[in-house]
């Protein structure tokens, strides 16, 4: 009997057909003769109420089923087997499913989620593997583990307050890279050989080794090019998503912090724990016209159409005006000129003409509301814009002010898509991972996030952002030994004394027609884009053409 | 030490590949003594990995109770060995095997969590499955189980009804009663009920309107229970009904239109229930309700992660860090510790357990026999799938736990009752074979080829 549940299993696995199975059973009937009973025969009889009680209660019936009632027995047989089969199918089927997602789960899920910040558990690898180092892509250590004289293992960021941010910190949690990196920090991928030795001695083993897209030259510059100022600076390579350097201010000493935390989580005013590049939240100003401006070109399918006569000012419904800066009217100009000079009265005009919709419609191609490809800890930019909002908010909203709010990182995301033919790309952090002996365990290949714009117009936003160094606000980049394409922002704030101030944009790439580099920096009431900013992007501009 | 369990979750590895191919392989052979030796195999395996395991967890503990209850735990083994052979020599010992083997994994992952707990689902285990000795024989002498169709729903219903008013008290956050100090779960007990009715009355009756009343009374348990927030029982009973009513009339136009509108009863219940929509909304993304209705699965995803393909070995993972984790979230701390592969031969496993109830089934030749089988069949193996889909969010999560691996008394009674009643069905079968196969050869067949 053991025997025939084997074959009925073995049936519905092979898929075979009932019929074919029945086969199989008389011509197997003279093997299993000699095993002793016959378990067929009451099986074909089976299961239909007119013959169950016959078939359960009395045996004798059973002899003699041979010859033509064989035919009718398969039948019978076959049609209350379907049944059976389609469950056993059904349920097979989903233990599969079920099998293969596991499967799944392991190969491609498992890694995101072993990497969640929320991920407590991978700090137990901590006890067999002493946590590697995170370099800087020419291998200059930004944070490694150290021995201090009690044999007590003590991270050490040996250069200090520099890449606090982007790198962070392991104490009273993790943050930046330590958290990101975590479970990779704390991966043994050394020689198997020692790493069984390590294991008898109980010794621990050396953890992998992160080697970040972080360039020490630009990190250096951007740091000191910043100097006094809060504010933030990031700079990408657009064709890989690579992040070369990433710095914000004010900034803390992560080797110090675990005795500093009081004071720096007590520090509302400084928020030096913030990394302004990824999190902070900031007014845009006129760095936003990019988006009114690609709105424009989206609705009209062409920017020489336009043209504006300012008068250095902007009334919206009879009472609400806005002014350019310093009111200075820029008289004629065409969409590329008003760019060029940040001109808040023709922007007002676009802003207007594009209407509430379409403007946010853009704002979410370009991932305002939305999420970024962003691995470490990052806000999303607010564009609050109802598509129903009355014209005094449409006109705020086109050229920078209102309640739109951007970080420099976002700020550089949109560069490097208009850098990238429109194509952004997934953003690293890291270049490769390598075990303690230098084996590359891991490396990262730059692959496409999403398509913001189309290469049209891209095209159309770089020759903008051209023309704002040819002509406009960013003159001070004409002649050099490179060139650039940027956009220069003043946007006004509320100070806590009721005051406005006014923070200090940049953002832009060089080279346009092979671009080179993405940077973007703000300088919390740094003054004009151009007074503030500019400097700070043009020196790090140099220093990677150096 | 930690080299000791580093080398030792590869040898755990390895011996449930073996357990699990066995399983299979024992469906290929056809020879008796092939099968024979398969099932000592198989028996040997299950010794060695209690064992080992149980070893392994003394070292760490230093707790002489281990090793008592080890001892306790072969024993029932052998016991339950010896005793199928000896008074059911015709049972199916790949069953037998397979129910063990679920047995002692849970075993071991809950004495590794909470001891308290593991003696007491041992002594629970080894209790029901003494009574449920018995349960072969009521089968053959009570003819009277299939005419009691009327008593199974009413018993049915009303456990039922009692679990609503618990938890309409308690807010949906208590579903079992506590009977001096014995903590019931009343929908174990109707998973067996309900499978008696339907197949009581469709094994006679397959008129449309018997199908109506048998469709009534199904959907009466199931509103009950989701009115209860008890989402995973009521699914499992709702796969059990679509089964049954399908394999007994053998028209597909009833599943069909019970899937449609079960189909239709989900998506109205994810607008009206509030608990419902909170599985599903945790589901989609756990970690966006970390805090709150996330929190239980994602420290469930975590362990599964941790765990790779390998796991990292006993005692090296952090189960603790999932609420209930000896329940609902067995599952996830096997995969932790134990590693994918021997959570995916666990899978194997039951669906083996599955497919023989199955096969069982379609050998028997009482039509109420065959549903009840196949209904108990079905159950189960739905009940693994909620369950382990819900850990591994798959699905959304249902509350429902891994039959026999879990902690929970009354689910591992039920189990056990379950299979023995299969069992049960499965002996008397094969006596009847054999009867027949006497009069055929005038009393020369040969009993117990089983073994």
């Amino acid at each position: 009997m053991q025997e025939q549940i084997g074959e009925d299993i073995r049936d519905i696995l092979d898929g075979k057909s009932v019929r074919s199975s029945n086969r199989q059973y008389s011509g197997r009937k003279a093997v299993r003769s000699s095993g002793g009973h016959d378990p067929e025969g009451p099986d074909n009889r089976e299961s239909f109420p007119e013959m169950r009680e016959g078939a359960t209660r009395n045996p004798r019936r059973n002899r003699g089923n041979t010859g033509r009632d064989g035919d009718k027995r398969g039948l019978l047989k076959k049609q209350t087997r379907v049944p059976f089969l389609f469950v056993s199918y059904a349920f097979v089927a989903i233990f599969v499913a079920l099998i293969v997602y596991i499967g799944y789960f392991n190969v491609r899920l498992r890694d995101d989620i072993l990497n969640s910040p929320y991920n407590r558990r991978q700090n137990d690898n901590a006890v067999y593997v002493v946590r590697g180092e995170i370099l800087a892509k020419d291998g200059t250590v930004l944070a490694e583990t150290e021995l201090d004289d009690d044999g007590v293992e003590r991270r050490f960021y040996p250069e200090e307050n520099k890449y606090a941010h982007v790198v962070g910190f392991t104490a009273n949690g993790k943050s930046g890279l330590e958290s990101l990196l975590n479970y990779d920090l704390l991966a043994a991928h050394n020689n198997i050989l020692d790493r069984v030795i390590n294991e008898f001695q109980g010794e621990k083993n050396p953890g992998d080794n992160v080697v970040t897209t972080l360039d020490t030259e630009l990190q250096d510059v951007a740091y000191e090019a910043l100097g006094d100022w809060d504010g933030a600076a990031v700079v990408l390579e657009p064709d890989t998503g690579n992040v070369l350097a990433m710095v914000s201010k004010p900034d803390f000493d992560p080797n110090t912090i675990a005795e500093e935390w009081e004071e720096l989580v007590a520090d509302d005013s400084n928020s030096q724990l913030v990394n302004r590049a990824t999190q902070g939240k900031y007014p845009p100003g006129s760095t936003f016209k990019i988006v009114t401006a690609l709105a424009y070109y989206r609705a009209e399918g062409n920017i020489e159409d336009f043209f504006y006569d300012c008068d250095g000012s902007f009334t919206v419904d009879d009472n609400n005006t806005v002014h350019c800066f310093n009111s200075y009217a820029h008289g004629e100009e065409d969409l590329t000129e008003a760019f060029a000079n940040s001109c808040n009265s023709a922007f007002s005009e676009i802003g207007l003409e594009v209407g509430a919709r379409a403007l946010g419609d853009t704002a979410e191609d370009l991932l305002f509301q939305e999420k970024l490809p962003c691995d470490i800890a990052y806000s999303r930019s607010a564009f609050t814009l109802s598509s129903g909002a009355g014209d005094a908010s449409v006109v705020q909203t086109a050229f920078g002010q209102g309640d739109t709010l951007v970080s420099p990182y976002h700020l550089a995301l949109i560069a490097s898509a208009i850098a990238n033919d429109g194509v952004l790309m997934k953003t690293n952090f890291v270049d490769h991972i390598e075990s303690d002996t230098g084996a590359v365990v891991k490396e990262t290949k730059p692959s496409q996030y999403k398509t913001l714009m189309t290469e049209d117009e891209a095209d159309v936003l770089t020759e903008l952002m051209k023309a704002v160094v040819d002509e406009g606000t960013a003159s001070a980049l004409q002649g050099l030994d490179y060139s650039v394409a940027c956009k220069t922002g003043s946007a006004e704030f509320e100070m806590s004394d009721g005051e406005l101030g006014t923070h200090s944009w940049f953002v832009g790439f060089s080279d346009p027609d092979d671009p080179d580099i993405v940077v973007a920096v703000i300088t919390e009431n740094g003054g004009t884009g151009s007074s503030t900013s500019l400097p700070i992007a043009k020196q790090i501009f140099d220093a990677y053409y150096d | 030490m930690n080299l000791l369990t580093q080398l030792s979750k590869y040898f755990f590895i390895f011996l449930m590949l073996l357990f699990t191919l066995r399983d299979f392989l024992y469906l290929t052979r056809k020879s008796e003594y092939r099968k024979r030796q398969l099932l000592r195999g198989q028996i040997v395996i299950m010794f060695v990995i209690t064992i080992f395991a149980f070893a392994i967890i003394f070292f760490h503990t230093l707790d002489v109770q281990v090793l008592i209850l080890l001892a306790g735990i072969l024993f029932y083994y052998a016991m339950t060995l010896i005793g199928y052979r000896l008074f059911y020599g015709r049972s199916s010992m790949l069953l037998v095997n397979n129910m063990l083997m679920l047995l002692g994994i849970g075993l071991i992952m809950i004495e590794r969590l909470y001891p308290d707990q593991a003696l007491k689902q041992f002594i629970i285990a080894a209790g029901s499955t003494a009574i449920a000795f018995v349960i072969p024989v009521m089968i053959r002498k009570l003819k009277i189980l299939e005419k009691l169709t009327w008593l199974y729903a009413g018993i049915g219903i009303a456990a039922l009804l009692g679990v609503l008013a618990l938890a309409t008290v308690s807010g949906g956050a208590k579903l079992s009663l506590s009977v001096g100090g014995i903590t019931v779960q009343f929908s174990e007990i109707v998973k067996i009920t309900l499978v008696f009715f339907m197949a009581a009355k469709l094994s006679g009756d397959r008129s449309f309107k018997s199908v109506a009343v048998t469709t009534a009374v199904a959907a009466a348990h199931v509103i009950i229970l989701v009115l209860s927030t008890d989402l995973g029982t009521a699914l499992v009973f709702f796969v059990a009904y679509i089964v049954i009513v399908f394999v007994a009339t053998r028209r597909p136009v009833y599943p069909l239109a019970g899937l449609t509108g079960g189909a239709l009863a989900a998506v109205l219940a994810f607008r009206l229930f509030r608990h419902v929509r909170a599985r599903v909304t945790a589901w989609q993304d756990p970690f966006a309700v970390y805090e709150t209705s996330g929190y239980q699965i994602v420290q469930g995803l975590f362990a599964i992660s941790a765990g790779g393909w390998f796991g990292v070995g006993l005692y090296n993972g952090s189960p603790f860090m999932i609420p209930e984790v000896s329940k609902d979230f067995i599952f996830a701390a096997i995969c932790e510790e134990f590693g994918g592969v021997f959570a995916i031969c666990l899978v194997l496993v039951c669906m083996n357990l599955f497919l023989l109830i199955v096969s069982i089934s379609m050998k028997l030749h009482d039509r109420f026999y065959k549903l009840v089988a196949i209904g108990l069949g079905s159950e189960y193996a739905f009940q693994v799938f909620l369950t382990i889909g819900g850990v591994t969010k798959f699905i959304p999560m249902t509350g429902i736990t891994l039959p026999l691996v879990a902690y929970g008394g009354s689910s591992v009674v039920s189990t056990i009752i379950m299979l023995a009643i299969v069992q049960g069905m499965y002996i008397l079968r094969e006596d009847e074979g054999d009867q027949i196969a006497i009069y055929k050869r005038s009393g020369r067949g040969n009993a117990g080829t089983d073994r």
